[in-house]
């Protein structure tokens, strides 16, 4: 027996041990302390349900809960709904709300608030964004104080994830205007965290919630501060007068490898829930050409794009969701980089270098596209600049836009005035991409601004929109990533991850797909680390 | 005098008519439209609710039935709500005017109490070191872009010395300090803010006075002043620096309108919540009613700036009078 199998042999327990001074330690974790992060921009309205910026997302998440939420896994589980039945092929939802939960003022939540929250959904007066798959909703019954059953005109497995819908207290907005509500700048929710001061522009505080459902949330005050500029946030990182921030790749990479971040801060490298593309304009004769796509992809090198432009840190995307959901197909394979097969293809599709002047036609016509991007994102603007160096190598002139976001979209998108575009989209826990890739959703303000046309993704779409059972869905939506790849309607380029840091002081921060927030009111300071301790 | 300041305030109304109607037809023909940015790419936001949200903010008629909905609100002294968070666009600037006023009274106060007596000084001393000196410090300051400045003291102060906070206009507890505390909290906090806004001022005046003081030196009066015995001292300060006044007296009039006007990048920088931020944004976002509000203020307070100079002018040189 040599030492390692000894060792082997003693592990249980060691592993005993360990377990016990892990289980010691979790018992004394210490309440107090606060985390200071920054915002690039403030929240513009804390009800959650007309909140459309990011900055008001993030704080009413931590005021509200919905009836369900994503857990580390990217698995939905209760949050306000203790469980829930799927009946009737589909077609009802049954939520079992938990017992004993209280409004942060004292009042109880009930199937009342929920069916309240659904009744201002779907009211054509609030101006809420996220109507749409509420509208699907045949009716909702508050069957009693705990149970709500909903019934869809059609199944619809998407709107069980729509129930991550923060609901809103009956009781304080019955009869408001939820346009004009003070209630928005003064918000009472279920959730870990109450508001305790909002200063305009300035800072956002919360304050832990004592009687939250799960239990008392081990940070007391969640403050959030509005810094537009991203270097002064990361000045403000130098003197730790920040706990989180978010780093751009360079920051990430060298500008925090001091010996100051490494005693003071923990890195966060994490998967990316976006993806960046080239969006062909289907409609041009030239993109209607799949071999013309599918030249363009293996002419443009994706990993040379990450490394230059995001130093390393992200990934190469083969289509429309990222790579730690369950809808990703790993089979499908990044055709890579191939300039000679890429020239051979095109000359199949008829365009060839005729006159000899490095640049080719067809039927007398040079291949020459504008390609359209936004302003104010540098990643954009360098992945343009490389993927016009590489189309000129196999002898296509592109030429690049940028343009005023707002100008962007009613100039360029709306009128479906492009050649080609460089964007991005965020990827939802939700695999449902009917809104981007349905051929039925190309009319203007819809999103399938391309054009793309594939039947049999049509049809697939339809169906991961009525099937719930997850192994079904995943089968559909693996089929659909295989089928958007072979199609390159998007020559696909970039998944990007997420960079940032936390101060060291914070314990039991762990990682997991769904990134380190997942289990933030389990975090917790030892007493003699805390750094700000005025007593509230 | 009283007839005058009348007649001009009349004359202001056709003014800020012109600019109103000028600045909507320039935001409404602009390209580009309203929408909640961050939800303009959000698949799940459907094309109702921007048609929705259009029709909310009348978007859909044209342009000259919403000027004259919007001038039906202004005579009832009804900014409008803003597109963005529906709040009234009154409230939103009034919340916001403490800070940027605040700040720049404070370094117009700095500009002008320190630029004179350097101008002077340098203009009585006349290609002397402190002449030579403060002559360097303006270039230089003149030419520095006011957000490196800021972001190399910060980096000097702040993060090396350890002297000064970075960014905001209070510590994270300021909530539950004493009174005096909170004084002394916010005026450490604008140390570098009113510092940095207020050097290219300086730089500017200083010049202006010791030009407008040499010039005002080489005037028949002061020879006059000065055969007939004056003290030096007399000379410069009661017939000198009045005339030499004059122009600072105009650029402190026009100064005006720019107490109101944030600067995006050194609010952005210092993390202060000001106007020009909110400016920013409303043009980025194409929230129409702020930006209206905005610019029919700067143009009412431009105006305004310039009847107070004309009306100042009077004051400090005996040979102007308004009838």
């Amino acid at each position: 027996m040599n030492v390692s199998q000894r060792s082997l042999k003693r592990l249980p327990a060691l592993l005993v041990v360990f377990l016990f001074l892990t289980a010691a330690q979790a018992g004394a974790k210490d309440y107090g302390d606060a985390i200071v992060s920054a915002s690039v921009a403030d929240a513009r309205n804390l009800i959650p349900m007309l909140a459309s910026d990011s900055a008001s997302a993030e704080i009413s998440g931590m005021i509200f809960n919905g009836l369900v939420k994503y857990d580390k896994d990217l698995n939905l589980c209760g949050d306000l709904a203790e469980s829930w039945e799927i009946r009737e092929g589909g077609l009802v939802i049954v939520f079992h709300l938990r017992k004993g939960v209280r409004w942060q003022d004292g009042q109880p939540f009930t199937a009342q608030d929920v069916e309240f929250t659904y009744k201002k959904m779907i009211d054509p007066d609030v101006r809420t964004p996220y109507a749409g798959d509420f509208e699907r909703v045949k009716s909702l019954e508050a069957v009693d104080d705990h149970t709500v059953r909903v019934t869809y005109k059609e199944p619809f497995a998407p709107g069980l994830a729509s129930w991550g819908m923060s609901i809103v207290p009956k009781h304080l907005l019955d009869g408001k205007d939820l346009n004009t509500t003070e209630f928005s700048r003064r918000p009472v929710g279920t959730g870990p965290y109450v508001l305790k001061k909002w200063k305009v522009q300035e800072k956002i505080e919360l304050a832990s919630n004592r009687d939250y459902f799960e239990h008392r949330p081990y940070i007391d005050r969640a403050i959030t501060r509005v810094i537009p500029d991203e270097s002064t946030i990361f000045l403000e990182l130098q003197t730790q007068g920040l706990d989180s921030a978010g780093l751009t790749p360079l920051q990430f990479s060298r500008q925090t490898d001091t010996a100051f971040f490494k005693k003071y801060y923990r890195k966060f490298r994490l998967p990316g829930f976006n993806y960046t593309y080239m969006g062909y304009n289907l409609k041009d004769p030239r993109f209607a050409d799949k071999r013309v796509r599918q030249a363009l992809n293996l002419a443009v090198d994706k990993k040379e794009i990450i490394d230059v432009v995001l130093l390393g840190f992200g990934q190469v995307s083969t289509g429309p969701f990222v790579s730690q959901s369950w809808a990703y197909n790993h089979d499908v394979e990044a055709a890579g980089f191939d300039p000679g097969r890429s020239r051979a293809l095109l000359a199949e599709a008829g365009w060839k270098d005729v006159n000899n002047d490095g640049w080719i036609e067809k039927d007398g016509r040079a291949f020459e596209f504008t390609l359209v991007t936004n302003q104010g994102n540098e990643q954009r603007q360098k992945t343009a600049q490389i993927i016009q160096r590489r189309l000129k190598d196999i002898g296509i002139r592109m030429k690049i836009k940028v343009v005023e976001w707002s100008v962007f979209l009613s100039e360029y998108i709306d009128r479906r005035d492009f050649e080609a575009i460089l964007l991005g989209w965020s990827v939802p826990r939700e695999p449902d991409i009917y809104d981007i890739w349905h051929s039925g959703r190309t009319r203007q303000g819809e999103f399938n601004f391309i054009g793309y046309k594939n039947d049999e993704v049509d049809r697939l779409l339809v169906e991961g929109r009525r099937v719930f059972d997850q192994g079904e869905r995943q089968r559909i939506y693996r089929r659909i990533h295989r089928l958007i790849y072979d199609d390159q309607p998007y020559m696909f380029l970039f998944t990007s991850e997420s960079l940032s840091v936390l101060h060291n002081r914070f314990q039991e921060v762990k990682p997991e797909a769904a990134g380190i927030g997942y289990n933030f009111i389990e975090w917790w300071v030892p007493r003699q680390q805390q750094k700000y301790t005025i007593l509230q | 005098m009283l007839n005058y300041i009348i007649k001009r305030f009349l004359g202001m109304i056709p003014v800020l008519f012109g600019v109103s109607i000028v600045s909507f037809a320039v935001i409404s023909l602009a390209p580009g439209r309203f929408s909640s940015l961050d939800q303009a790419m959000n698949p799940k936001v459907s094309a109702q609710y921007q048609m929705r949200l259009n029709r909310a903010f009348n978007l859909d008629k044209p342009v000259h039935v919403r000027y004259f909905l919007w001038l039906k609100d202004l005579a009832r002294l009804d900014l409008g709500r803003s597109f963005v968070d529906n709040r009234p666009v009154a409230a939103k600037i009034l919340e916001r005017v403490p800070v940027t006023v605040g700040i720049n009274a404070l370094s117009l106060l700095v500009v002008f109490l320190v630029a004179i007596p350097v101008g002077i000084r340098a203009a009585t001393k006349e290609g002397g070191a402190f002449d030579t000196a403060t002559a360097v410090f303006s270039f230089v300051m003149l030419s520095v872009p006011a957000f490196w400045l800021a972001l190399l003291l910060m980096q000097l102060f702040c993060i090396h010395l350890g002297w000064l906070p970075i960014s905001g206009l209070h510590s994270l507890d300021f909530d539950y300090f004493p009174p005096v505390r909170r004084f002394l909290d916010v005026a450490w906090h604008l140390i570098l803010p009113v510092f940095v806004s207020s050097v290219a001022g300086l730089a500017v005046i200083s010049r202006y006075m010791r030009s407008s003081i040499l010039e005002a030196l080489q005037q028949p009066y002061i020879y006059t002043a000065l055969a007939k015995g004056l003290p030096q001292r007399t000379v410069l300060y009661k017939h000198a620096l009045r005339n030499a006044l004059l122009p600072i007296v105009t650029l402190a009039g026009l100064s005006i309108p720019g107490l109101l006007g944030g600067s995006v990048i050194f609010e952005s920088i210092f993390a202060l919540p000001g106007l020009g931020q909110l400016f920013f944004q409303a043009v980025m976002a194409r929230d129409i009613p702020l930006i209206m509000a905005e610019v029919v203020l700067g143009a009412l307070l431009t105006v305004a700036g310039n009847l107070i100079a004309d009306i100042s002018y009077a004051c400090v040189d005996p040979r102007i009078r308004y009838k």
